[in-house]
Formats: C-alpha cells, sequence, structure tokens
C-alpha cells in the first residue's frame, strides 16, 4: 500500500482511492459526425504504456474529488499530480 | 441433484502423485536466420501452439521467443483452475474444446500433468448470483457442458469446510457446479509442450527480448531480437500482459489494459479441500494443490501495471473474504505471495486474430483466464498459423468486434472482476 498525494488532502492511504483509467481523453467534439471506428477507438481504444501515464484517480474515501496524476506503471511510483483544470506537467 | 458427484474421495497424501523430474526437457539452440513462423513469448499459449504445428500440421520451421526462461511469466504465477462454464456460446465452445484436450493431454504429450477433475463451485451469495448462476447452467447444458445448480447442503457435501451459516455476511445460497473442472500442475504443462515441441525440431530460444520489428508494405519481414534479427514468414504475439509493449512498437494500438493479478499460497497442509471454489461476490478463489499448499487468487488490482506485483490491501481482503468462507484457513500459514501480469479487454474476451498486417497475429487480452485455454488455443493458433485464416472457434475473438459491436461480454463469467 502507498501514499497518495491528492491535491485537496495531501497523502493519503492507497485505499481511499478509486483509479478511473487513462487521463485526457477528450469525448467527441461532434460525436454525431463519428464513424463506427471512430467511436469504437473512442470507448474502449487506451493507451497501455510500461512507464509513465497520465491517468485520474479519485478520493473516494475523502474530498470525493477527482484528480490527474502521472504515474510509473512499471515502478508504480506517482510522479506527480495535479487538478483536472492544470495542464499535463511538461516533462512527465 | 444428483448424488453421483459428491462421493468423490479426498486426494490422498500430498505429493505422492508427484512424478520425478526427467533427465532430459528441451535443446537450447542457437537461432536460425530466418523461420516460417516466430511465435513471440514462451509461455503456455505459445508452446502449446508450437506443439500442434508439428502435431497437427507437420509445420516444424517454427522458433518460440522468450524473453525470460520458458513459461517464467504466468505460466509460473497463475492459479491453475481448469473449466468451461462460461455463458456465452463462443466461450462455452473454446473452453469446452479445451477441456477435451485436457482430458487426453497425458497421453499426447507423454507427459504427465496432474489433470485432476475434482470440480468448481461457483458460489453464490444473493439472489441474483442465484438467478445468474442457474442461467449459466442451463447455457452451459444447451451446450453440452456439465453443469448443474447445487444448494448450499450441497456444497458442504463437495466441500466440508465451506462455511455455509447464514449468519456471515455473505450467506453461501448455492453454487454452479462443473464435476469435469480441475486443476492441472501448470510447470508440467509447460515441460510437456516444450519438450514435445523441442523434439519434433522447433527451436525454443530462451533470453531473447523482442526489441522491434521489420516491416515491409502489409507485412513484417523480420523481429529484432537481444539475439539478432530474425526474419519471420508469419508472426505470432503470445504475450499475454506484455502484448501492447509490443504492438506500441509496430504502431498497432490493441484495446488492452495490463493489470497486476495476485494470488498466494499457504503452507502444506493435509487434504482438506477436494475441489475448487470460486466466489466473485466475496472475491477469492480457492483448491489445494497436490503437494498441499492451498492456493488462492483475488481480483485484479485496479490500476495498470507491469510491476508482477500489487497491493496489500487487495491481498488482505482477499485473505478476510477466504477466512469467513473456510474458517479453518484462520490457522494456515502464508507461505508466498506473488502478481501476473492479465491483459483485459473491454468485454473481458480475448483477441485473436489478424491486426495490421497481413502475416501478424496475435492472441492476447485472456485476462485472468488464460490458463484453462492453454490446450485449445495452441491447437486453434496452430490451424489459424497453419492455413492463414482464423479457426472457426476463435473467428468470434476478433479485433473487428470492437467496432461491429458484436462483443463477448463474459463479464459474468470469467470469474474474476476485471
Amino acid at each position: 500500500m502507498q501514499l497518495i498525494k491528492c491535491p485537496w488532502c495531501g497523502p493519503r492511504e492507497e485505499t481511499e482511492f478509486h483509479y478511473g483509467g487513462q487521463a485526457h481523453v477528450e469525448y467527441p467534439a461532434e460525436p454525431a459526425a463519428l464513424s463506427d471506428e471512430e467511436w469504437a477507438r473512442y470507448l474502449f481504444f487506451r493507451d497501455n504504456p510500461k512507464g509513465r501515464f497520465a491517468e485520474r484517480w479519485s478520493h473516494s474515501h475523502g474530498c470525493r474529488r477527482w484528480f490527474n496524476a502521472i504515474r510509473d506503471t512499471a515502478t508504480y511510483r506517482f510522479e506527480a499530480v495535479y487538478r483536472p483544470d492544470e495542464p499535463q506537467p511538461v516533462n512527465s | 441433484m444428483s448424488t453421483q458427484y459428491l462421493d468423490a474421495t479426498p486426494p490422498h497424501t500430498p505429493g505422492a502423485d508427484l512424478p520425478e523430474h526427467p533427465d532430459f526437457l528441451w535443446r537450447n539452440p542457437e537461432p536460425k536466420k530466418s523461420y516460417e513462423i516466430v511465435i513471440v513469448g514462451g509461455g503456455g499459449h505459445g508452446l502449446a501452439t508450437a506443439h500442434y504445428l508439428a502435431r497437427n500440421h507437420g509445420i516444424t520451421d517454427v522458433a518460440v521467443l522468450e524473453k525470460g526462461w520458458l513459461a517464467g511469466g504466468n505460466m509460473a504465477r497463475n492459479t491453475t483452475l481448469i473449466r468451461s462454464n462460461y455463458l456465452w456460446d463462443e466461450s462455452a465452445a473454446i473452453y469446452e474444446h479445451s477441456l477435451k484436450l485436457w482430458e487426453t493431454l497425458d497421453q499426447d504429450l507423454g507427459y504427465p500433468i496432474l489433470f485432476s477433475q475434482r470440480g468448481v463451485l461457483n458460489l453464490a451469495h444473493t439472489l441474483q448470483d442465484v438467478r445468474d448462476s442457474v442461467r449459466r447452467v442451463e447455457a452451459n447444458r444447451l451446450n453440452g457442458i456439465d453443469a448443474e445448480f447445487v444448494g448450499p447442503e450441497d456444497v458442504k457435501k463437495l466441500c466440508p469446510i465451506v462455511n455455509i451459516s447464514d449468519d456471515i455476511r455473505y450467506p453461501v445460497l448455492g453454487a454452479t457446479y462443473q464435476p469435469r473442472g480441475g486443476i492441472a500442475k501448470h510447470d508440467y504443462v509447460a515441460w510437456g509442450f516444450a519438450r514435445r515441441a523441442s523434439d519434433a525440431g522447433i527451436d525454443l530460444i530462451q533470453n531473447c527480448e523482442v526489441q522491434g520489428f521489420e516491416t515491409d508494405g502489409d507485412r513484417v519481414t523480420a523481429v529484432r531480437t537481444s539475439q539478432g534479427t530474425i526474419g519471420a514468414g508469419q508472426v505470432l504475439l503470445a504475450a499475454a500482459g506484455h502484448t501492447s509493449t509490443l504492438t506500441d512498437q509496430l504502431g498497432i494500438k490493441l484495446p488492452l489494459q495490463s493489470h497486476p493479478l495476485q494470488a498466494l499460497v499457504s503452507e502444506l497442509l493435509e487434504p482438506v479441500h477436494p475441489t475448487v471454489v470460486m466466489s466473485n461476490a466475496v472475491h477469492v478463489y480457492v483448491s489445494q494443490a497436490h503437494k498441499g499448499e492451498l492456493v488462492m487468487g483475488a481480483g485484479v488490482d485496479a490500476y495498470n501495471g507491469y510491476g508482477q506485483r500489487g497491493a496489500f490491501h487487495i491481498i488482505e481482503r482477499q485473505m478476510a473474504a477466504a477466512v469467513e468462507l473456510f474458517p479453518v484457513f484462520a490457522r494456515a500459514h502464508l507461505l508466498r505471495t506473488w502478481g501476473g501480469i492479465v491483459d483485459t479487454t473491454p468485454d473481458a474476451s480475448p483477441i485473436v486474430g489478424r491486426v495490421g498486417y497481413e502475416n501478424l497475429f496475435v492472441n492476447c487480452g485472456w485476462g485472468t483466464g488464460g490458463f484453462k485455454v492453454t490446450p485449445g488455443i495452441g491447437w486453434c493458433l496452430a490451424q489459424t498459423l497453419a492455413k492463414q485464416e482464423p479457426h472457426d472457434l476463435v473467428e468470434p475473438f476478433g479485433i473487428e468486434r470492437f467496432v461491429s459491436g458484436v462483443l463477448v461480454d463474459e463479464h459474468g463469467a470469467a470469474g474474476v472482476a476485471h
């Protein structure tokens, strides 16, 4: 179990959090214009890197807010956490 | 229910039926310049495919490339459960094909795999669980798969140490039961396939990490490895949780997410657990290995990961569930825990078939349940490669289904939440 730093509450135990998968997946700007192939890409296809990954977490047993994190999927180390309205940190 | 399955004798002395290790397993050749077929991934699926390529199709100009040692990934880490009681026709067909192969695999491989058909119980803890279970049993029967729904008293007869009292948090309301399900000795399965493939002339190349690919138009022409570039007529990726790291190098994106899946064993115990018990609701599954360890698994860790380990709180929850269901486990000592990396898909079914290139095939997305299909998928992939078109049993699992919408949604029967 590791400590995860909620941007609002500070470091809390991993069990307080809920994982939300890849971050920065934009809802289609023109949903009606999408082909089946494009819908499949939006719904089902996500990155799955071994290494740094921008992903969403929710502090579900705390402030209940969503935030983003840069985490290394090989080491599980959190390299950055940032609020949804903040840009993805450079060099990450 | 019928009682024909209820008088099974418990396993005898732990370890008594374990065979001696053989003197010879397989050759360790240097890679040739090129092969008709290159299989990336020397786990159960890759080795089984190699075996059936030689056995069923007479194709032996084949290399199996393994970045570590043979069967040292998920094949060495899984909990060895075998069953075919899946809900949908497509899944039932391939898992049942596999189960039939398991039943004669000892003879086919000339090698003991200790397939023990001790039966598999999937517990139901809520009224909805019961309804889903009965539905699945009926679906299984329509597919010719042995299945029945049993009540709590029969669960107790099949596995006397299960707590069926109604004052626990998730009481046992019944279970699906597949008598032909069971366990096998995973190392021996891998060694059996490897030995036969190697004997037939197929090269099994260990410590050979794939680092990239060479392509020409719509074909993959070679695989770049830590032991040099190896030309390939066809390429099969059978790398389980690490498939994305390979396809990323080809610019092919797959709907896969890799997660740690943990398992653990107790110290050796006298025979106490005569069958296999799984519970989706409280999330634990247990069997007793041939030597006597209690082998347990849980759900996947929620986050993506490649670290071959997971979080301790997952194990903690799994143990809490296990001790409530099996109060005698409270005195067992944990011997060791470990994690494997499983590749999950949006519909909890695998992705099998051609992707991106004319001669590139993938076999991935088996999630938490790849072991049970080892002979079955090997059989089908061998034919797929030999004829260069998908075997009927894997055809429904093509990547096209994510566009067409013809998903095979097995979340309810996959056994482990993912």
